[in-house]
């Protein structure tokens, strides 16, 4: 599927600067997310990576450059097309970002309130559903974020970016904080939901055994720009001392390694 | 934009099966049409659904076929999805996959029982606090006590950093109020006592209740607004961070390292607050009652001399000390039962202030039948 794929990104990015005071991030950043791939964006810390998440995601508002999601440009887009477009993506936040005053069902309610029409009956069930499909049980909806652990708040916010369906969503270092068997979880579910609802993920990281579970291609950012971008293997050919280290490193050789066939058994 | 579906439903004649086609866009914004569209169908027999004309699915949509499966199946009909695009597919198996299977919550128990068990909860979590604000005290005291025997161990820069935040930054705020109240005593007084001519009372009435109760106890009033607050967060804070564990973990005291200085600091500076309101007050009176009154400056000095006991400024001022250990300790103890969140610190630092200015008033009120009973 990767072959017609490749030729629609869904995220373009082109020229990108961002700076703080005299300290440039980025510099001359050019990035594609093709639909249907799962994207990891590596680097050093310091590099970026939540800077260029934040600044597609609007968030950010960058100094010079172009950004394009799904055809919209993100920078000079209007209220209307910023509305459209906030439905079409989802973001989840590194601890999840749910409303603490709100329970986890009425957190993923939140976004759904938008569409016009929508039964308040439905809409609990279609939070139920979310909850479900990100491998909470049914009662943590009724449970408030501060009384669920890490990773399950992580999950939560993973349902609250699916509510609407989105076609990209942005997650910043999912599996940070979860322990080895939490965070391989993690991984499946993404890989699962990527592939079962065609979603376009955008995956800021640091987690080795992730990129090497579910990622179709990597982004490495260093020296202000995306360095390389292509797959695992590509990443492994690659002669810059960075990339080298991270991807010949003992971490990275005990995750490429090691027996972790039951987590990539997804890929073809 | 594209919210458009249709709702085609064939009934068989010969009672053999249902035809329900779908046609147009089967997502979330479409989903509550259908679904009440369905309420008025009645499904009797074996039904298929046709979505071959359905040019998108979303888990919304596929959430309402696989209900409209999982009610169907309930009541032992069957149901057939026919013609789906592979993606539909797709969708269709990890939504049938999720769909939850609600569970009832456990009740809590309801009615006497409940009351009685919450009021005694209560009861007993009150008493818990109390006797925990006591031990805070006692805490203070003796880390004060070793202090005393090992000056070595007290924290002279925290200390005076504290003293200067607590004591010399409060000073204006401080002075202005107590010169607002005198200003506001002489005024009402005056109008009061100029009924009966009995103008040159004003000055007793403001010397009495400056220097007896109002400068103080506004002054710890502000204090525990001001420091209580600011005690919680602080400590709070660090406990979040798990500051404080890490300081055990490396044989610091956190009662040595942040409750002395704060609580000592406190100690020291109030009474020194108070004395400072009591002169504002009188001074804003004496103004206000020259303005008003005519009685000048030097009048008012000499029936201020002649007319007040020196007592009435022991009384105010023995307070100090004790709405200081109030306040501090207070603070200091929310500061320690913040939890790991932000709701927590922010709900126990309006906690701090709350308790503590009403415990100030508590104490200013026992003080007060207790100077009446010595006759003081």
């Amino acid at each position: 599927m990767n072959q017609n794929a490749q030729a629609e990104p869904v995220i373009r990015v082109r020229g990108l600067k961002n700076q703080f005071g005299s300290h440039v991030v980025h510099q001359d950043l050019d990035l594609d997310v093709y639909r249907g791939e799962i994207l990891g964006v590596v680097g050093g810390s310091g590099t970026g990576k939540s800077v260029l998440l934040r600044s597609i995601t609007g968030l950010q508002q960058p100094a010079a450059g172009s950004i394009e999601v799904l055809g919209v440009d993100v920078l000079s887009r209007d209220e209307a097309a910023r509305e459209t477009l906030d439905d079409r993506w989802g973001v989840m936040f590194q601890d999840g970002a749910l409303f603490s005053s709100l329970t986890v069902r009425e957190n993923v309610e939140i976004p759904m309130r938008s569409i016009p029409g929508l039964s308040p009956t439905i809409r609990r069930d279609l939070a139920d559903l979310k909850i479900s499909m990100v491998g909470l049980p049914y009662l943590a909806g009724d449970k408030y974020p501060a009384e669920l652990s890490g990773g399950m708040r992580k999950r939560a916010g993973l349902a609250r970016a699916l509510a609407l369906d989105p076609e990209i969503v942005f997650l910043d270092e999912p599996t940070a904080g979860l322990d080895p068997i939490g965070a391989a979880a993690f991984d499946t579910l993404i890989g699962n939901l990527s592939r079962s609802l065609g979603l376009t993920v955008f995956l800021v990281t640091h987690d080795l055994d992730t990129l090497h579970a579910i990622c179709d291609r990597i982004s490495v950012l260093a020296e202000r720009k995306v360095l390389v971008a292509g797959s695992l293997e590509d990443m492994l050919k690659v002669d810059h001392p960075w990339v080298r280290e991270y991807f010949h490193g003992p971490r990275a050789r005990a995750a490429f390694d090691g027996p972790t066939s039951d987590t990539a058994s997804g890929e073809e | 934009m594209g919210q458009d579906i249709q709702v085609e439903f064939d009934r068989a004649a010969d009672g053999t099966g249902d035809v329900l086609r779908l046609v147009g866009r089967l997502t979330v914004n479409t989903v509550t049409e259908v679904h009440a569209k369905l309420q008025g169908i009645e499904l009797h027999h074996p039904l298929v659904v046709d979505v071959g004309e359905v040019s998108r699915m979303d888990t919304a949509g596929a959430w309402l076929l696989s209900d409209l499966e999982a009610r169907l199946a309930a009541t032992g009909r069957t149901i057939e999805v026919r013609n789906t695009s592979p993606e539909s597919t797709l969708v269709l198996d990890s939504v049938r996959r999720a769909m939850p299977k609600k569970e009832e919550p456990v009740p809590g128990p309801r009615g006497f029982f409940a009351l009685l068990e919450a009021t005694g909860q209560a009861v007993v979590a009150g008493t818990g606090f109390l006797l925990e604000l006591t031990g805070y005290l006692g805490l203070f005291f003796a880390r004060l006590g070793r202090v005393m025997r090992h000056p070595t161990e007290l924290r002279l820069t925290a200390l005076v950093a504290h003293a200067e935040d607590v004591g010399f930054r409060a000073v204006p705020i401080v002075a202005l109020m107590a010169f607002l109240i005198g200003v506001v005593l002489a005024f009402q007084g005056s109008a009061q006592l100029r009924q009966f001519g009995a103008e040159v009372f004003v000055v007793d009435l403001i010397a009495i209740s400056v220097l007896r109760e109002l400068g103080i106890l506004l002054t710890a009033i502000i204090v525990a607004g001001r420091t209580a607050s600011a005690f919680t967060a602080a400590i709070g804070s660090m406990k979040m961070r798990e500051e404080i564990d890490a300081m055990r973990t490396l044989g610091l005291d956190p009662a040595t390292v942040l409750f002395l200085p704060r609580i000592l600091a406190l100690l020291l500076m109030l009474p020194i607050l108070g004395l400072i309101a009591n002169i504002m007050g009188l001074f804003g009176g004496a103004l206000m009652a020259w303005i008003d009154l005519g009685i000048s400056p030097s009048m008012f000095r000499a029936r201020l001399i002649e007319g007040t006991d020196a007592a009435h400024v022991f009384v105010g001022l023995v307070k100090a000390p004790v709405f200081a250990l109030i306040i501090g300790v207070v603070g200091c103890h929310a500061g320690m039962q913040v939890k790991g969140n932000a709701e927590s610190l922010g709900r126990m630092t309006s906690n701090a202030v709350v308790t503590a200015i009403f415990a100030v008033i508590v104490a200013d009120a026992l003080f007060s039948i207790f100077f009446a009973q010595v006759g003081l």
